[in-house]
């Protein structure tokens, strides 16, 4: 147990300390970061899907007055290390996919840079690629195991008796489409090298993570950690893609490298990301549900098959929730993987829980209406006491409250029969459950010095745009028992101490118990009188940990979904989300973490569809006019609800995180609402109206 | 992308002048679709011309009763306009679905209709597309079809191979509404002044899918006319789409409806925005039933090609432009006028 922070700056709606600046447009991006004379970097990127550069032309390029620099394979510096076959930019002359990076043109302009990369004549000697997941792909494989450590497959019982002898099964196969993250601002950074100085290179580079980012540079480049900064103040989103760094970074690195004392800055195109900064693996994913009578499960199954790139191997934990959320004697999870001519696939929000809440959130609908049993008391029927897959008590877990909670703010008893009609739309209600792991990372620093009459906190943190800037200091305040004005925490720069990615909603819970520690540590050494200059460190590793439970935030979406009976449009009037996720750090911030998730999962739902063309091995939708995210007029009444929950498990915050939630189970809760509201059952994401079009009077 | 040089003429006489003289020059209007095209690499001009300023940014009454719009008049403008949305509501409603208000700003009247398509493939020079590079070859055809066509395809079933394929469609809104409302667009070119129907302006992708419309190299639209509708005419314009703002038309229906009468257009459907004469002439003088509507456009999609494809092809768009039309024929019919 730990002693939870008397909350005074805590919990307080307190505007952003970074509004302002945004608002003003006075907050730097990285590719905004003034710096004398820059230069600017275009990518040549592979058109063939797989096959070997046979000869790379950049005469013309080169010919080009105010062309600086054109690197190739051919003439690019040798990296330190190559282990990393994402980041072993231009190292040969091998293409493992399309859009890979196979050069870079610096120029005096940014328009010149683009028109002598394309310039640049490349002639491949192609090979036949393979670049479709099929759920019968015959290389399919187990990965060693899935991310965030998980276990690649896991059994208890017996699945397949269990689903002989049921009186009530489900046997379906569900799948997920692949999504681009598409942060707002696009991955990008101003990078300089200046061998004469101590610091040789410095990277203003929008990341999640200036330390990661940084850790990753010095290994592939053969550079002491000293000899490199990061800065980060600001990021335009980033949803997993910015945690860690993608090729593009090593390739503008390599390039500032080639121009000494030149800053060089690199922002990716909005098409170029779709190739080279990550996104998420479809999936598809095999369920099987056996219950009794009166819906009590006795066999949970998902089989789940994704896919990854051939050079580098990320394995999505689809699986991981299934893991965890009802209990079930006989259960059954697996993972298999095709490696394939695609990019590289990575952390997109939610990665593991969020395709993982669809499949078998689903599948609880299709369980209920079999049973004819509603789907709220379903989930609550299935409550596990302890963690099905550990068998830890809970640290605390309110699933049954949220969903309790959401049916009545939503009205779900009074809701209207299946296939309601109101005049041109047929109406439908749909529930589904939201997860996600609490998280701390093993290492951050922070440290805390009296300076000015004021605490200043330091911590190589980054704000992503979810808040930090804001949060961090209310939680310094609360454990230095002063008033918030009174703090000032710096982030977003390696010159501060080490600190985790922002990533797995961990970024409040590791950055603020690192700084607990140090306010702790700082006010016993220190006590109430500090003189000007008394510093402290402290580390999250000092934090007290508790290994006896389980924790996870839960949650319960309850969506309405309209079809227009002549031509199956679909609209979403209202979402609510009611959330457990511990204490609420600000709620102001808060609220815009879970609604935009619950945005992100609607649009997850309805919109956002990645088409493969493996004919040429690219996705066809490679543009924000093609690739559809949810826009304004698609959000209705959409509310983010939550508990007061106490936690004295978690961090002495009592905060469980908040980012990633709102994305999971949503997609689910449409789909289920769809159903209702037409009897279609959309099992492939997303829900489009030639999908319903057929079951329309 | 590639350098080009920039011209601002004193007039439309000059700048018709200006492009007609080079080979690889054009106009620009608002810039909303050029300027992205010219980033693409799709669009490789040697001069752009700025027109912008030439053409007239009026809104006027024709003797007849009807408008005369500007090339230079904005998509938001004209949709704003008091005329245009009490006489011409499908006009006024299909510009209002397009695009976003930023871009309504900026686009112009000339602009609009000759737009290029959104094919994924066209403004992606990595890929072939025989619109793009002509005897490339056409990627769409069993590629991602959800935006393309399903009239007016080459009647034999089109392969990716013949260097004429296109299965594109065009993407402009305003153009099915000006379509269905008979309007004539003034030209300028090198030659002289004409006029023409604005049906005939926007052609099928034939033996020459590289050009969309029928404009020689170098004519400049200069205005749009509106002829008034007959006296009690009802207009709409319904467009359907993959999200509810800021997203192209899977189909669109472009309707007016007068005593004995009933004009069709339809978008999403096909290279060119499609006047659906057949089904316009099926319904004259009968009774505009529900049924009859259906009846109607059975006949006018009986030459309809659903184009398979990744992502499960674009089949759907028949029924779907047949309720389309049926539900924006009803609305017409059975509200009581204003
Ligand atoms: C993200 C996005 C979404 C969009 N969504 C929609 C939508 O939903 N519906 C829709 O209808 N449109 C949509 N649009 C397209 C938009 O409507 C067009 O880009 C715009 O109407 C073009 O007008 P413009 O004046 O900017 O043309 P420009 O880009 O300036 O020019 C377009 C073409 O016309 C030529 N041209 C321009 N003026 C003249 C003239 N007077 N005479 C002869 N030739 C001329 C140019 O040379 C060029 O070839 C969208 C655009 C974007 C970028
Ligand atoms: S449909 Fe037309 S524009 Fe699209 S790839 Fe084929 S030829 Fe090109």
């Amino acid at each position: 147990m730990t002693e939870l922070l008397e909350p005074r700056a805590i919990g307080r709606d307190t505007v952003r300390r970074d509004g302002e600046a945004k608002v003003r447009g006075t907050a730097t991006y990285a590719i905004e970061t003034p710096v004398e004379h820059p230069a600017y970097a275009h990518p040549v990127q592979a058109t063939v899907a797989r096959g070997r550069i046979t000869a790379i032309d950049t005469s013309a390029a080169e010919a080009l007055d105010g062309v600086l620099v054109v690197l190739t394979h051919e003439n690019a510096e040798r990296l330190a290390s190559t282990d990393d076959r994402e980041f072993a930019v231009l190292q040969g002359d091998e293409v493992a996919f399309r859009g890979q990076l196979v050069g870079v043109v610096v120029a005096e302009t940014s328009e010149l840079a683009r028109q002598a990369a394309d310039a640049v004549r490349v002639t491949y000697a192609e090979q036949p690629h393979d670049s479709e997941l099929r759920v019968d792909h015959p290389d399919l494989y187990a990965p060693e195991q899935v991310n965030a450590g998980h276990p690649t497959d896991t059994a208890e019982g017996d699945v397949a008796a269990a689903v002989a002898t049921a009186a009530v099964t489900v046997e379906e196969t569900y799948s997920t489409a692949m999504y681009f993250n598409n942060p707002l601002e696009p991955h990008a950074t101003t990078a300089l090298w200046d061998p004469a100085t101590d610091v040789p290179l410095t990277l203003w580079d929008s990341t999640q993570g200036v330390h990661p980012a940084r850790a990753a540079v010095c290994e592939v480049f053969g550079l002491e950690e000293e000899r490199v900064r990061v800065v980060c103040p600001f990021v335009g989103g980033g949803f997993g893609s910015k945690g860690t760094p993608h090729a593009n970074l090593m390739l503008v690195t390599m390039a500032a490298r080639a121009l000494p004392g030149r800053p060089v800055k690199l922002a990716l195109t909005r098409q170029q990301m779709f190739a080279l900064s990550a996104y998420r693996t479809p999936t598809i994913q095999k369920i099987q549900l056996a219950a009794d009578r009166t819906g009590r499960l006795q066999a949970l199954a998902l089989d789940v098959v994704e896919q990854t790139s051939r050079i580098k191997e990320f394995a999505e934990q689809t699986a991981a929730p299934a893991r965890m959320m009802y209990a079930s004697p006989n259960r059954r999870t697996t993972h298999r993987l095709a490696a394939l001519d695609v990019p590289v696939p990575s952390w997109m929000r939610a990665p593991g829980e969020c395709p993982g809440m669809f499949g078998p959130e689903v599948a609880m609908d299709e369980l209920a209406e079999r049973l004819g049993v509603d789907p709220v008391e379903l989930r609550i029927r299935n409550e596990p006491e302890v963690d099905p897959e550990t068998g830890k008590p809970w640290s605390s877990r309110n699933l049954v409250h949220c969903l309790r909670e959401g049916a009545e703010r939503f009205g779900w008893a009074e809701r209207p029969p299946a296939g309601h009609r109101e005049g041109a739309w047929l109406v439908g209600t749909g529930v589904a459950s939201s997860v996600y792991p609490t998280m701390r990372q093993a290492k951050s620093t922070a440290t805390i010095r009296f300076e000015d009459g004021r605490y200043v906190a330091e911590i190589g943190a980054a704000d992503l745009g979810t808040g930090a800037w804001t949060v961090l200091p209310q939680i310094t305040a609360d454990a230095l028992d002063v008033d918030l004005d009174d703090v000032e925490v710096r982030i977003g720069d390696t010159r501060y101490p080490v600190a985790s990615v922002a990533g797995g909603s961990s970024g409040t819970n590791t950055w603020g118990s690192a700084l607990v520690v140090a306010a702790t540590e700082f006010r016993s050494k220190f006590g109430g009188s500090p003189a000007d200059g008394d510093e402290v460190s402290g580390d999250v590793d000092q934090a007290s940990k508790d290994e006896d439970h389980s924790a996870y935030a839960f949650g319960a979406q309850f969506a309405e979904v309209r079809v227009n009976v002549a031509t199956g449009e679909l609209r979403v009037p209202r979402l609510y989300g009611v959330f457990g996720a511990g204490r609420i750090v600000n709620p102001r911030t808060a609220r815009s973490q879970l609604i935009g998730g619950m945005t992100m999962g609607l649009s997850m739902a309805l919109h956002e569809n990645g088409v493969w063309d493996p004919r040429i091995g690219q996705a066809a939708t490679h543009d924000l006019a093609e690739y559809h995210v949810t826009v304004n007029a698609d959000v209705g009444d959409i509310q983010a609800h939550w508990l007061d929950e106490h936690d004295p498990y978690v961090n002495a915050m009592g905060s469980k995180g908040i980012g990633e939630i709102g994305i999971t189970g949503t997609a689910a809760a449409v789909v289920n609402a769809v159903h209702r509201a037409t009897g279609v059952r959309v099992r492939d994401l997303p829900v489009t109206l030639d999908k319903v079009l057929a079951a329309l009077p | 992308m590639k350098p080009f040089a920039f011209a601002r003429p004193a007039d439309v006489a000059e700048a018709v002048r200006t492009v007609a003289a080079e080979p690889d020059a054009v106009f620009l209007g608002g810039g909303t679709n050029l300027v992205d095209l010219l980033k693409l690499g799709v669009a490789r001009p040697d001069r752009v011309v700025d027109v912008r300023r030439l053409t007239s940014r009026e809104i006027t009454d024709t003797a007849d009763g009807g408008l005369r719009i500007g090339a230079a008049v904005t998509n938001s403008e004209l949709a704003a306009d008091r005329r245009v949305r009490e006489r011409y509501p499908v006009l006024a409603q299909a510009l209002l679905a397009g695009a976003t208000g930023q871009l309504r700003n900026l686009a112009t009247v000339g602009g609009n209709p000759l737009q290029r398509t959104r094919c994924v493939y066209f403004t992606d020079v990595s890929t072939p597309c025989n619109k793009r590079e002509p005897g490339t070859g056409c990627s769409a055809v069993g590629g991602y079809t959800r935006y393309h066509a399903v009239l007016g395809v080459d009647a034999a079933l089109p392969d990716a191979s013949a260097p004429k394929t296109c299965i594109a469609t065009h993407p402009s809104d305003m153009a099915v509404a000006l379509a269905v409302l008979d309007a004539q667009v003034q030209v300028l070119g090198p030659g002289g002044a004409r006029t023409m129907p604005f049906g005939e302006l926007h052609r099928l992708p034939g033996d020459d899918p590289t050009r969309d419309t029928v404009l020689e190299h170098g004519e400049l639209i200069t205005a749009v006319d509106l002829p008034p509708l007959p006296a009690g005419a009802r207009s709409a314009y319904r467009k359907v789409r993959d999200r509810a703002s800021y997203a192209f038309a899977l189909v669109s229906v472009a309707a007016v409806v007068a005593d004995g009468e009933v004009r069709l257009a339809l978008g999403g459907v096909a290279h060119k925005p499609w006047r659906a004469t057949r089904a316009e002439e099926v319904l004259a003088g009968g009774p505009v039933t529900e049924h009859a509507v259906r009846h109607a456009m059975d006949v006018e999609l009986t030459a309809a090609q659903p184009q398979p494809g990744i992502d499960g092809g674009n089949g759907f768009k028949i029924p779907l432009v047949t309720r389309t039309v049926v539900a924006t024929v009803r609305d017409l019919t059975s509200e009581v006028p204003a």
